[in-house]
């Protein structure tokens, strides 16, 4: 058990993640006590991959997936754990609304897949590589993403 | 003459109705003859777009939201609410509060984890510990009740504390329940704990290693069966966690029978950390000051908790006003019931049932 204090442990664990994706040019800071990273779309799955394998990292846990729409952006993020080091990150990557496509993470964490079908389902967000992005929530032929905030309340079918 | 017979790979459906499937739940399994060669678990019967609601309630009024997603862990969803709002506001609850909190989410993993045992008794084929469990329960259902005035539900821990103290004799009514709580718990353990039935039907049953585990998000007592110590209340604490004595509970084979014993042991611990709350409970106010209206500063935060079926996380986007701009729930169960496509293969068509139970899901959380 590392006995340095949080704030130590989290400036060494940002210096870390900052050596070992420095190729993805990230961008990093607190947001409480999470670091979180934010990254270009094309480079998520490359540096989720180091983030993993990594010694210093390993990131094996995908806490959670989940997206935000920001309007003209769909924010995509990704909280990682690491069990062995209990540590954690937070990875960001912004997708244009009218093209929003990021790799499928779900052969790093095969965990992703179910989370990457919800957001497919509720955001319209598009995961290359998924095994198989069908409907998970929503039934076959589900008009629109219901998250999105451009979807209103009461669903598209109330509407007159 | 048929020289030789080929056999065909038969498809079958299970649920969403069926009763053992432990909700609105439908798996599609492809079967050579008796054994699962692939497993499918089809999901969102249940899903009522509780994220999508709550962009639009206020923060008070998605607390009752929380209760309906795991409806078995209904306090614990509060504090994972609770949480998230309070460390974006910066509001510490009182002392009291915190353990009052702590003392209703033990009392709801004792409850939780008893209805795990009564179902995985029926997904074995035996009613009897169903009626133990239930009469279990029934005991601790009426101390929450006394709490919240419902059984399930109860929208009862607010952003900053709780709705109300707790009445006069909660402190007695606890007291009175713990040792009948022991009492009940080594009553059910000793009644399938070591069933021989029991034993030869989940040992070795859906066994997963723990690097796989941790790759599918497992969390929970499912993880631990796997030898893993993770466990939110321990590596990352919150509320007063800290300043409690509990062991976690592992275990060795990753099997359906570890994650069984698993439960059993954590009511054992549950019990011994409701004690220490009893004895620590200092009096005082159970709500901090709070603002009339509840409008955290723009930012995101994201907590964990440490519920009955595991990891719940809680990640709370709010651009100001008094409403979240996104609210994601992390469901243990969501990522628990993943799993299942990989535990299944290899299993017989006549454990599949036990291996969903084995796994403690709850659908309301599952499909949110």
């Amino acid at each position: 058990m590392d006995v340095r204090e949080p704030g130590d442990r989290q400036q060494a664990l940002a210096a870390a993640v900052d050596k070992v994706l420095a190729q993805f040019h990230p961008q990093s800071e607190f947001i409480f006590d999470e670091l979180v990273v934010s990254l270009p779309p094309q480079a998520v799955k490359a540096a989720c991959q180091l983030a993993r394998d990594d010694a210093d990292l390993a990131f094996d846990y995908l806490r959670c997936l989940s997206v935000v729409d920001l309007g003209e952006r769909r924010q995509v993020v990704y909280h990682l754990y690491s069990t062995r080091h209990r540590h954690k990150m937070v990875i960001k990557a912004a997708l244009p609304a009218d093209m929003p496509a990021i790799a499928s993470v779900t052969s790093i964490w095969p965990g992703a897949n179910w989370h990457e079908r919800e957001a497919r389902d509720l955001f319209g967000v598009t995961f290359e590589g998924h095994p198989k992005l069908t409907p998970l929530l929503l039934w076959e032929g589900f008009p629109g993403h219901p998250l999105l905030k451009s979807y209103p309340v009461s669903g598209l079918e109330d509407r007159g | 003459m048929i020289e030789r017979l080929d056999t065909v790979d038969m498809m079958v459906n299970m649920g969403p109705q069926h009763p053992s499937t432990h909700g609105v739940f439908r798996m599609v399994l492809t079967v050579d003859g008796e054994r699962v060669v692939a497993a499918e678990p089809v999901i969102g019967y249940l899903h009522r777009g509780v994220e999508k609601l709550c962009e639009n309630l206020t923060y008070r009024q998605i607390v009752p939201l929380f209760d309906r997603m795991d409806y078995l862990a209904d306090y614990n969803n509060e504090l994972g609410l609770a949480l998230a709002l309070e460390k974006l506001m910066g509001i510490q609850p009182p002392r009291r509060a915190e353990f009052i909190r702590t003392i209703l989410c033990e009392l709801t993993r004792i409850n939780s984890h008893m209805m795990f045992y009564g179902s995985f008794g029926g997904d074995a084929g035996v009613t009897t510990p169903f009626i133990y469990a239930f009469r279990l329960r029934e005991e601790v259902q009426q101390v929450l009740e006394s709490v919240s005035g419902v059984r399930m539900m109860p929208n009862y821990i607010r952003v900053g504390g709780l709705k109300d103290d707790v009445p006069e004799d909660f402190r007695d009514r606890v007291a009175r329940l713990l040792p009948r709580l022991r009492e009940g718990i080594e009553e059910c353990d000793s009644l399938l704990t070591r069933n021989e039935v029991l034993l030869a039907r989940t040992r070795g049953l859906a066994r997963i290693s723990a690097a796989e585990a941790i790759a599918y998000g497992l969390s929970g007592p499912n993880l631990r069966a796997c030898g893993l110590a993770e466990d939110v209340r321990r590596t990352e604490p919150y509320s007063i966690y800290s300043e409690l004595d509990f062991d976690v509970p592992l275990g060795q084979n990753g099997d359906a029978w570890d994650r069984y014993c698993i439960r059993l042991e954590e009511m054992r611990q549950s019990a011994r950390m409701v004690e220490q709350c009893l004895e620590k409970m200092p009096e005082g106010p159970v709500m901090a000051e709070m603002p009339k209206a509840l409008r955290p500063p723009p930012g995101e935060v994201y907590v964990r908790a440490e519920n009955p079926r595991g990891d719940f996380g809680v990640y709370l986007v709010s651009q100001g006003g008094d409403k979240p701009y996104r609210l994601k729930v992390r469901a243990p169960s969501f990522c628990n019931l993943m799993a299942l496509e990989r535990l299944l293969v290899g299993c017989y068509i006549a454990d599949c049932v036990m291996v969903l139970g084995s796994l403690d899901i709850v659908l309301g959380e599952v499909d949110r």
